[in-house]
């Protein structure tokens, strides 16, 4: 399990439940690694400022992560963390590897809106 | 690596994890970056994965332990370029080479490789103290050894700052017990 404070998705059915409750999902795919935590880190920042979006972690080496290391739009990703942004259930962006807050919020804006 | 291009290709072929990301590397050629260490275990474990690693290191010396230099030297898939500086890596989409310049004879080396793992330790992030507090040349806190107390009366440094060695958060829990037990002391004294 990962050291986070950030939800955890740990099965197939609660990642299938967020992404069908939530409009916006951002969800990182990593380990507890040091391109990974700070990743982590940004998102805990972030969750009171971007409340309209849900923001989930998932450790890279359950079985549920799958469904993450499966996309299309990761299948070209060298490095963790894969962090994939949802919205309405389909991928908006997805990158590879330690990203930071600028990069991060660059992103959230552009696909969640502020 | 002060290279402006590091960043972009993070998630290409530039990773600082070698235990995260070696797997994505399966049958390329690989360059670390590094002459402690961190960067023999990396390239020995990186092997596993690639048809070739190179270790890339700036001085003519490694700071590694001998043993881990002796484990490195014995893996025939590693190659030395030492003493060399990646100057710039190359690639579009992802990490294609580097240009490697030799900082005695000015000399540059294009190389070609698939990935560049970064492992020339860390940043102990001290800048705001170094003027408070005695630094060594990497920016780690120096402490009186079998203490806490830095170079500054009343100013006590513990966890990473201080410790180039172990990094381990039990370590610097154990370093906040003898800041705390160091902080009683301090203050007893002055009364």
């Amino acid at each position: 399990m990962l050291k986070t404070n950030l939800r955890h998705l740990e099965t197939e059915a609660e990642s299938k439940e967020v992404l069908e409750n939530n409009e916006n999902v951002m969800i990182c795919c990593g380990r507890m690694g040091p391109m990974c935590i700070p990743v982590y880190g940004i998102m805990e920042q972030l969750e009171d400022e971007y409340s309209h979006v849900a923001f989930h972690d998932k450790d890279f080496d359950i079985p549920a992560a799958d469904f993450i290391k499966s996309l299309p739009e990761c299948s070209s990703f060298m490095g963790l963390p894969f962090t994939v942004y949802f919205k309405s259930g389909k991928v908006v962006a997805a990158t590879s590897s330690v990203q930071t807050k600028e990069q991060i919020t660059k992103i959230l804006d552009k696909v969640f809106g502020k | 690596m002060p290279i402006p291009t590091e960043r972009k290709f993070y998630g290409k072929g530039v990773s600082g994890c070698a235990t995260c990301d070696g797997a994505f590397f399966r049958d390329k050629k690989i360059l670390v970056v590094g002459g402690g260490n961190t960067a023999m275990q990396d390239a020995v474990f990186l092997t596993r994965f690639a048809s070739k690693v190179t270790i890339v290191h700036r001085r003519d010396y490694l700071r590694a332990a001998a043993i881990e230099v002796e484990r490195a030297k014995k893996e025939p898939k590693i190659e030395w370029m030492i003493p060399w500086i990646v100057e710039e890596i190359l690639g579009n989409k992802s990490v294609t080479g580097a240009i490697l310049r030799n900082p005695q004879t000015n000399e540059e080396h294009h190389v070609q490789c698939d990935g560049i793992f970064v492992a020339i330790g860390h940043d102990p992030k001290t800048k705001v103290f170094r003027e408070l507090v005695k630094t060594d040349e990497s920016g780690f806190i120096q402490v009186e050894a079998g203490s806490t107390r830095t170079s500054m009366p009343g100013v006590f440094a513990c966890g990473d700052v201080r410790d180039l060695v172990y990094k381990q958060a039990v370590v610097a829990a154990g370093h906040g017990c003898m800041a705390a037990i160091d902080v009683k002391h301090y203050l007893e004294k002055k009364g």
